[in-house]
């Protein structure tokens, strides 16, 4: 039962296509020690921008029915730390190809620091979020709006010659029109579903449970929702899809990648379970064998 | 950090709403004094992070309070159910920095950890001191077990109701004790207070809301002197210089 796992996702050929999730798998090299890193399909590093970030307050963190919401409000070490110290000490770990996670409070701070990621060696992949929902200035307003997504895409393809992903938001009423917008403006292809805007509130103390208030949602709960956004934009884009939202179990990465992703990130599982992304990748061929699937990159968008 | 499948040997109530957990497992479930475990609970998408009082060789013992929904769940397993752990994780207390006399303070379900702390200490040869804080008698943990490792015990209870009444501060003071080297773990409120009655090489264990315990979410992050710290990966425990109080 030879299976063929690998992907090849805008012109980088990835030996599968599980990669942890940005600002769910540390600054990337935490696990090391647990599990060899290169038998990730890819890592998508922590949203980095222009300056040192300390984040939200705390708690950051709220237990929900099928996941979590998380208000940690883009704690980095800030775009010059990544590409001077976190990324190349990555790529001294491991040779997998890393993902840049790009976030910011105007176009001008999303460019510069695609710039610098475009300028580090160690970096393969720009992906630019411009669907945070825990920051207050900036932020998910870049991936709301069509015309400001567009912008924003616009000086980031300047900005780099790399592959360049946009990571769009599902907080939106057409993601097809933000998806098209980023097309349109010369991305390599997107990601897709960053979290969805939530809220708890602790009845005894009368309080939100998040110090933010609100928070992103994510875990297995939002996957029928990150399905339906990553079909739909598979059906009005013709750019690679990076599939993320819920995907906690092979079967979750093949229903996704039939949804129309070529490779899939994995996020809020690795909190519960650090081993998630390499037990998804153990089970593969079994799944595809049961499923008679012999090479996943033919069943990306086949529904 | 390994990934553990554990057996429940015990877990029964050793106060009010407090409960002693054992656990078995055919490998090595050793760890430093002051580090914790990440429990997968029934019905919980997040694991609980739960420090380990005692670790031997095939065994963890831990000590816990029920206070909302995962916690319940915990309580309600028997002996017999499996229990999914991550272990060995957090730095721990480094009880091979105390060359002389140590104290332990610690308040409500924060001595838990004190308990592997001081049989540390103890079999190092220190001589060893606590001070511990509950609202109330019934609420007390770990007396005896401290006492029978050769512990000084001193208790202070905010109704009176045993020991010194007041705080765990206002025991320090009453008790006036004599140490080289202090460690704490309890509620924030007390570890403020007791931070500038210690010296400065004493070690505090801090809690937060924890999503993965494993420094992959930026949770559980706390400022410190060297710059935002996440308090699962870089702690729980702290030098006082390390803390901007
Ligand atoms: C490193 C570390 C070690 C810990 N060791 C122990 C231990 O040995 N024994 C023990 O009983 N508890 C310990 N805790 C606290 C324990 O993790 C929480 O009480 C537990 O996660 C609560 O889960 P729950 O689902 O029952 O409560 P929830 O429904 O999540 O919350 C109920 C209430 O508990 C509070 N709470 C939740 N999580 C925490 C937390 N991490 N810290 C403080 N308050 C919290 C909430 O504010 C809320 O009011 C430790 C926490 C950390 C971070
Ligand atoms: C704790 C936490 C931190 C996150 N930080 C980032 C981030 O820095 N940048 C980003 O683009 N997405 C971030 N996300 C979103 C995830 O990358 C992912 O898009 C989302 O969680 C949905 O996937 P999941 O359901 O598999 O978790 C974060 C999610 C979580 C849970
Ligand atoms: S709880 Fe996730 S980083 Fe500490």
């Amino acid at each position: 039962m030879v299976k063929d796992i690998s992907v090849t996702l805008a012109g980088i050929c990835l030996k599968n296509p599980v990669i942890p999730a940005s600002g769910t798998f540390g600054l990337g090299y935490e696990m090391a020690e647990v599990f060899a890193l290169d038998r990730l399909g890819a890592i998508a590093l922590k949203g980095t921008t222009l300056e040192p970030r300390f984040g939200n307050p705390t708690p950051r963190i709220a237990e929900c029915t099928g996941g979590l919401l998380n208000a940690v409000g883009l704690q980095n070490p800030g775009i010059d730390a990544l590409v001077g110290d976190v990324a190349p000490k990555l790529r001294s770990l491991c040779s997998t190809p890393l993902i840049a996670n790009i976030s910011g409070f105007s176009v001008d701070e999303f460019g510069i620091c695609c710039e610098k990621a475009d300028a580090c060696a160690a970096i393969d992949i720009v992906e630019v979020n411009v669907s945070c929902p825990n920051v207050h200035k900036g932020g998910m307003a870049f991936g709301t709006d069509p015309a400001a997504a567009a912008e924003v895409t616009r000086r980031a393809r300047k900005a780099t010659r790399k592959p360049l992903f946009i990571k769009l938001s599902p907080n939106v009423t057409d993601i097809t029109a933000i998806a098209r917008a980023c097309e349109d403006e010369g991305a390599d292809g997107l990601t897709l579903i960053n979290t969805l805007l939530g809220m708890r509130i602790d009845i005894r103390r009368r309080k939100p449970v998040l110090a933010n208030r609100t928070g992103g949602f994510s875990g297995p709960a939002v996957f029928p929702v990150a399905i339906r956004c990553v079909n739909q934009v598979a059906k009005a884009c013709r750019i690679p899809i990076i599939g993320c939202g819920g995907v906690s179990s092979a079967e979750d990465l093949i229903e996704m990648m039939m949804a129309g992703a070529t490779a899939v990130q994995v996020g809020s599982a690795n909190l519960r379970d650090p081993l998630a992304c390499p037990a998804i990748i153990d089970a593969l061929p079994a799944v595809m064998e049961q499923l008679g699937i012999e090479k996943l990159q033919d069943i990306i968008g086949i529904v | 950090m390994e990934k553990r499948i554990c057996t429940i040997e015990r877990n029964s109530p050793v106060a009010p709403g407090c409960l002693r957990m054992s656990l078995t497992a055919e490998e090595s479930l050793l760890h430093r004094c002051g580090q914790f475990v990440e429990v997968a609970v029934p019905g919980q998408y997040l694991r609980r992070p739960i420090s380990v009082s005692l670790s031997e060789e095939g065994r963890l013992t831990l000590l816990y309070k029920v206070v909302g929904k995962g916690t319940a769940a915990l309580a309600a397993l028997k002996p017999g159910d499996k229990l999914d752990l991550l272990t060995g994780l957090g730095n721990g207390f480094d009880s091979s920095a105390c060359r002389g006399k140590a104290l332990l303070v610690g308040g409500g379900i924060g001595v838990a950890p004190l308990l592997q702390l001081c049989r540390d200490l103890r079999a190092a040869g220190r001589e060893v001191s606590a001070i511990l804080g509950f609202n109330t008698a019934a609420e007390i943990l770990l007396r005896e077990e401290l006492e029978a490792l050769g512990a000084r015990v001193t208790v202070a209870t905010m109704d009176g109701s045993a020991g010194i009444r007041g705080l765990v501060t206002d025991a320090l003071q009453e008790a006036g004790a004599d140490y080289d080297q202090a460690y704490v773990c309890g509620p924030m409120p007390m570890m403020r207070a007791l931070y500038p009655l210690l010296p400065d090489a004493s070690e505090f264990s801090l809690e937060e809301r924890m999503g993965c315990g494993t420094g992959l979410c930026f949770g559980c992050t706390v400022q410190t002197t060297e710059g935002p710290r996440r308090i699962c990966h870089d702690g729980p425990v702290f030098k006082k210089t390390q803390l901007p109080w």
